[in-house]
């Protein structure tokens, strides 16, 4: 098992025939991904890398079967991107899309309100599945298939973590990038219950960074409900007050959304949090040691 | 972004939101000539520079003639100006709003944001106007009232109305004051903001609700819709550093530290900041060049980690995904041959294709110290430039 995508994930790609889309569809199918369609307005009928390109998502589900979208459109028109795949009844989005303007986030979300739809991102690396179904944009080879769920707000701060736990011979069962923007689909919260149900997945490494205060209220989720170790990093203990880090959502505003608050609460709500990111993976390990799963976690 | 309060008052004026008569004056005789055409018995020099606090720092001056009108703005044009927004060094005042005086009987606090909890707009209301609405939420958050904005039908009269009550607006002003709310909602949507705070919102003697302060600042990532907005943008408030970064797509902030670095990837370039802190170090930027470090970004993101004086080693902190390591690993040596570095410079690579990357780097002559890992990038560069 695995948490929201897994081998029999039918995906359609939105903007397949742009570069970015073009080059990560490559990445996807040789990773495996069952890539069912494409699409982009105005050049249905049309095929590339073996697969159908459709006008609109609805044609392109109806056609194909697919379950699942990602998306790799400009910002400019990425809200409709997503809300046309909400439209069409996807069980999961995926949008890779960065610099979306807020506003248009505010107006996706009360368009997805009631809908069955799930959207991860946007601005995020995607999700993937080892050895089943990748999702996006992450280096597929560096993912070992296993037991530890990786939940992360970084694209490349995951890689780090993934490539330390594949290192020492720990497997994950399903990575997720929630994205970098301040208003996004799935949150921390979302995931983690994924993974808390997921029984294969045996403990968690979860990533954030400053801005906001998803991981406070992340971390009193895992106090109260989670079954399962949770070890975490927080990107940013040095970052300036009032400045935006690269990503929309890593800014300390008004004095909150300080590293120091988050990793202040996790560590109270019983999370190990890493003192570098060069140790997340050995912080997992002990914790993993101190729980008796180190040898159940451990992939021969 | 942010703009001036000058700016702001002209797009709140704009959209009919109530404001103070007011000119921007750039130069003393314009501050006078401003103060003439205002026609009004006291005027307030205002200086004009992205930052809070001006008040406390001396930057806002009451004038009751001409002759002080003249004093005032002859003190603060060219003055540096500190307050707890701008940091130890400052920032010199380049322009002036002159403003006609008002009859000040009250002060509140009214502000739009982006409330990431329930991904809605959220307008905030106080009656503790003047005072930081942080400082509000701390002492006093009973007296912090919200109305969370369904954007499908947008603020509503009710929500104002009931805000406005809420913090005790003179019932005889209320529309008045729901008016002015609906009005700045119309602007935070309709420009992007990602924040419009009017601290203070005042009534005057003569039964006027009005903004006396105005704070708007806008969300970049919509900017390319909003070409009116970016005619604001004041390249003197910014960083040289940062303005040139910006135009090679990097994204780059100065820091305080002597440790330059460059790092793939907003999360990652953090950590990397943090970890050079932990082994000892400061880091002088954080510095993302993206997913794709072509030579070129990596030559204009070395030129700006090189053009601060500070800088006495820099950290290249790279993890190759789809981009492989012996490409970037190229582009670095490329770079710092053109730029002709003489600093001590780390490389970290790890990912795809990463043993041939550090072949290159070895072969390339040059003087380039290559890690082993993140750790021990950050405490040989930490120890070089010690």
């Amino acid at each position: 098992m695995s948490v929201f995508i897994n081998k029999d994930t039918k995906v359609i790609v939105q903007g397949i025939t742009g570069s970015q889309g073009l080059f990560h569809t490559k990445q996807m199918i040789e990773y495996g991904t069952k890539i069912v369609g494409g699409v982009t307005p105005g050049k249905g009928g049309t095929e590339v890398e073996g697969v159908p390109v459709f006008n609109t998502v609805s044609e392109a589900v109806e056609k194909t079967g697919a379950n699942a979208s990602v998306i790799y459109v400009p910002p400019a028109f990425a809200a409709d991107a997503i809300m046309e795949a909400v439209d069409a009844q996807l069980d999961l989005v995926v949008c890779i899309t960065e610099g979306i303007p807020v506003l248009d986030m505010v107006k996706v979300k009360r368009y997805m309100e009631g809908k069955k739809t799930r959207l991860i991102g946007p601005n995020c690396p995607g999700v993937i599945t080892p050895e089943e179904c990748k999702i996006g944009i992450m280096p597929g080879y560096i993912h070992k298939k296993g037991h530890v769920g990786i939940v992360s707000r970084s694209g490349t701060l995951t890689y780090e973590a993934v490539h330390q736990l594949t290192q020492a011979g720990i497997g994950q069962s399903t990575a997720v990038g929630i994205g970098g923007d301040p208003v996004n689909g799935t949150n921390f919260i979302d995931v983690l219950k994924a993974f808390n149900e997921d029984e294969e997945t045996y403990a968690v490494i979860m990533i954030g960074e400053i801005g906001g205060t998803a991981e406070e209220e992340a971390a009193e989720w895992v106090k109260a409900n989670m079954k399962k170790p949770v070890v975490g990093f927080i990107g940013g203990q040095t970052a300036p007050p009032g400045k935006r880090m690269g990503h929309a959502g890593a800014i300390i505003s008004g004095g909150k959304g300080t590293a120091a608050e988050k990793i202040k609460k996790m560590n109270e709500c019983g999370i190990k949090v890493a003192e570098t990111p060069a140790v997340i993976g050995e912080t997992l390990i002990s914790v993993l040691k101190e729980r008796g799963l180190y040898e159940k976690c451990k992939t021969h | 972004m942010n703009i001036h309060e000058y700016q702001a008052k002209e797009i709140l004026r704009n959209y009919g939101v109530s404001v103070p008569n007011g000119r921007v004056a750039f130069t003393v005789e314009e501050a006078v000539e401003a103060a003439k055409e205002l026609g009004s018995p006291v005027c307030v020099v205002k200086a004009q520079i992205h930052a809070g606090g001006r008040g406390k720092a001396g930057g806002v001056k009451v004038a009751k003639s001409l002759d002080e009108v003249r004093t005032y703005a002859s003190e603060l044009l060219g003055k540096v100006l500190v307050t707890h927004q701008t940091g130890p060094e400052g920032k010199e005042v380049k322009r002036l709003l002159i403003e006609e005086g008002c009859d000040i009987k009250k002060e509140y606090y009214i502000g739009f944001v982006v409330d990431r909890a329930t991904s809605r707009v959220v307008l905030m209301g106080s009656e503790e106007g003047g005072t930081e609405i942080e400082e509000v939420a701390a002492k006093t958050p009973e007296k912090i009232f919200k109305e969370y904005i369904d954007p499908a039908v947008g603020l509503q009269a009710f929500q104002a109305r009931r805000l406005a009550f809420n913090i005790n607006i003179p019932k005889e002003l209320v529309n008045q004051a729901a008016k002015f709310m609906m009005g700045l909602y119309q602007v935070f949507v309709e420009k992007d903001c990602s924040i419009a705070e009017i601290n203070p919102l005042v009534v005057t003697g003569a039964g006027k609700v009005m903004a006396l302060d105005a704070k708007l600042n806008f969300d970049s990532n919509a900017l390319y819709r909003h070409k009116d907005i970016l005619e604001y943008r004041d390249l003197d408030e910014e960083d040289p550093k940062e303005v040139e970064a910006s135009k090679y797509d990097l994204n780059y902030i100065a820091l305080d530290g002597n440790i330059g670095c460059m790092v793939n990837g907003a999360g990652l370039a953090m950590a990397t900041m943090d970890i050079i802190k932990y082994y000892g170090g400061e880091p002088a930027n954080f510095l993302d060049v993206g997913g794709g470090a072509t030579t070129e970004k990596v030559t204009e993101a070395f030129k700006i980690i090189l053009s601060d004086p500070k800088v006495k080693g820099i950290f290249v902190n790279i993890f190759g995904g789809i981009m492989k390591c012996d490409v970037i690993a190229n582009g670095i040596v490329e770079a710092t041959k053109q730029v002709g570095l003489n600093l001590p410079l780390v490389v970290r690579l790890e990912g795809t294709n990463v043993e041939l990357g550090k072949k290159i780097l070895q072969e390339s002559g040059l003087n380039i110290i290559a890690a082993e890992s993140m750790a021990d990038g950050a405490q040989k560069i930490v120890e070089l430039v010690r």
